[in-house]
């Protein structure tokens, strides 16, 4: 179709994202610092980085909250940018923040999602349907997002932002505040997303006991990517023996400091 | 190909997948179709809301209720309004009111919307519609009509209150057509305060109370023969559509760039009352160039005054049209101000930095 000079053909392999030379500043803040990162398609990556290590801000600037002033981010090879389109239909976020409507019912908050991109009617409730049977709530679709648990409203967001079939799923600190159980479902819920629809996922997370020794792992902190890579090049290159103590080791920071 | 070479055994297996599916290509473009979707879906979930929020819903009929059943009866004999175009007899003061009311109805709407959608910019709804691949004015666009949608509910509720109490029953029909409202009224604070009934229970009683009214209604018209509504109501919706629009991307275009009008308080002061008052909606302007040429003079350039105007012909099936042209004028000049505006990634709203941001 439409393949303008920016698009890199498919074919040739363009990553689910790709963060290349992206700084952003508040005033004299440097949030991000020369950020590059990169998620292949069916990759689960974990970004991994403390409170104000500028993991939401890279998620404003991929969901177009702001403009990325400097480099480039492209989705699929789709500048974000120049063409915000083709990158946001392929492109499925689940934001920090609650973002349903309490006073509705869970089918009611997905058929708005539905049609925020253009799928109505038939089409639209059967996606509905199918997003609440991934997640298992489909037995609930008629109740209010007021009566859910935070697990389970959780739950709702990611049916959310599948509706569309994005293939890169973005998820900010998606386990914040839930308890084990919940933490569990909500994990294995993506991870067999990935496994079996081949999803490339970005999973922001300041919560090491997340990540898995087959995932990509990127570490974040203040503002700077410190490492890219697997698990077992975390370990080896920081000469440690689990994640958290990789991180502690790569960023500098001491038990205190990770405490708070 | 892939950088992390440790781990790209993982990743050919994945990728023979990928290429089974359907976003290998570009994804579809989106058609007009696709458009009408989406503003339904918007709009729709505005009115929904609405509807669902039984405070919010009652709280914004009682206001210009109160203006309607107080004030105005309180100004009936203190103000008299002599023959002006629209109006072809002595009006009530009531009458010379009930567009200023509706008026009223569209600005408390905008800028609850409005603010909503500065307030919700970062965090919560407003970040899952500018995800949506739609350009970001026509989500906002529509968002904003949105809210005129609900306006527009409370602006005929409204009237139809307004035609009852101009009709000038017996108490007997007044009784009649408030029995079930005080009902559900009463269920309701009762079931808030104890909890005893379930959902459902709830939802089948605003049901068949919705029903019983219409019965009541169709039935009190029935019986005391009652005319038709003095007024148009079906003319007065363009006006009520195109003012509310005008209204609701003046408040997005403030709100996007004056900080203090952040909350609600500050919007009652600085933008709501000054707008109402010194303006056509509660006395004519004739009257207002008697006491004060200046604040006339602040009263034509305000482009409530217009909407007002607007109105109060389309009420009677005529068109103001220098109202017309003001307030299309102001609408294009507000809803291109407020999209720049408000792009968070390039108006200035970004270099405002966010609502908690110390800048």
């Amino acid at each position: 179709m439409d393949m303008a000079t920016d698009t890199q053909p498919i074919a040739g392999g363009a990553p689910a994202l790709l963060v290349k030379n992206v700084s952003h500043n508040f005033g004299e803040n440097l949030a991000l610092d020369d950020v590059s990162l990169e998620v292949p398609p069916g990759r689960f990556a974990v970004l991994l980085g403390l409170n104000g290590a500028g993991k939401s801000t890279l998620f404003a600037l991929i969901t177009r909250l702001y403009d990325n002033v400097t480099g480039d981010i492209r989705i699929f090879g789709h500048d974000v940018r120049r063409r915000a389109s083709a990158a946001l239909q392929r492109l499925g976020v689940v934001f920090q923040s609650r973002t349903l409507d309490l006073d509705l019912s869970l089918k009611q908050n997905l058929l708005y999602h539905c049609a925020l991109h253009g799928i109505r009617g038939r089409e639209a409730r059967k996606r509905t349907g199918r997003a609440l049977q991934i997640v298992g709530l489909a037995d609930r679709a008629r109740e209010k997002i007021r009566n859910l648990s935070g697990g389970q409203a959780r739950r709702v967001e990611i049916a959310r932002s599948l509706l569309h079939e994005p293939a890169l799923l973005l998820l900010d600190e998606p386990t914040v505040g839930l308890d084990i159980g919940s933490r569990e479902s909500v994990i294995n819920i993506v991870r067999s997303l990935v496994e079996k629809e081949g999803l490339g996922v970005l999973w922001a997370t300041h919560l090491f006991d997340e990540v898995r020794p087959t995932d990509l792992v990127i570490v974040l902190h203040k503002g700077r990517v410190l490492f890219t890579g697997s698990v077992p090049e975390l370990l080896a290159k920081t000469g440690t023996q689990n994640v958290s103590d990789a991180f502690r080791k790569i960023t500098g920071t001491g038990v205190t400091e990770m405490a708070a | 190909m892939s950088a992390y070479s440790a781990t790209t055994r993982n990743y050919e297996a994945v990728e023979t997948r990928i290429t089974e599916r359907a976003w290998e290509f570009d994804p579809p473009r989106l058609g007009l179709r696709a458009y009408v979707t989406c503003f339904d879906g918007i709009v729709w979930r505005e009115v929904l809301r609405y509807l669902y929020q039984r405070e919010r819903f009652l709280s914004a009929l009682v206001r210009p209720l109160i203006w309607l059943f107080i004030f105005a009866a309180g100004f009936r004999q203190t103000l008299g309004v002599s023959i002006i175009p629209p109006y072809e007899t002595y009006v009530l003061y009531e009458v010379y009111v009930a567009p200023g009311l509706l008026g009223m109805i569209l600005l408390f709407n905008a800028m609850q919307s409005s603010l909503s959608m500065v307030y919700d910019r970062e965090t919560g709804a407003m970040r899952t519609l500018l995800v949506s691949p739609f350009p970001r004015s026509f989500l906002l666009v529509s968002k904003l009509i949105g809210g005129v949608a609900v306006a527009a509910i409370q602006a005929y509720v409204f009237l139809g209150i307004f035609y009852f109490w101009e009709a000038d029953l017996p108490p007997n029909a007044y009784l009649l057509l408030l029995a079930a409202p005080t009902l559900l009224c009463v269920f309701l604070i009762f079931n808030g305060a104890t909890e005893r009934f379930s959902e459902a229970f709830v939802q089948n009683c605003l049901a068949a109370t919705a029903i019983a009214e219409l019965a009541v209604v169709v039935g009190v018209i029935y019986y005391w023969q009652l005319s038709a509504p003095s007024m148009n109501y079906i003319a007065v919706l363009p006006a009520l559509i195109i003012s509310g629009l005008m209204l609701g991307s003046l408040a997005l275009f403030m709100s996007s760039v004056i900080r203090q009008l952040e909350n609600f308080a500050g919007v009652m002061n600085f933008v709501i009352f000054p707008m109402f008052f010194a303006s056509s909606a509660l006395y004519p302007l004739w009257r207002v160039r008697e006491s004060s040429v200046l604040l006339y003079e602040l009263c034509l350039f305000n482009p409530f005054t217009h909407a007002v105007e607007l109105i109060r012909f389309a009420l009677y099936g005529q068109v103001d049209w220098t109202s017309l042209a003001v307030v299309l004028a102001c609408t294009a000049t507000f809803l291109g101000a407020a999209i720049y505006a408000y792009n968070p990634s390039k108006g200035l709203i970004a270099r405002r930095g966010g609502p908690g941001a110390g800048v």
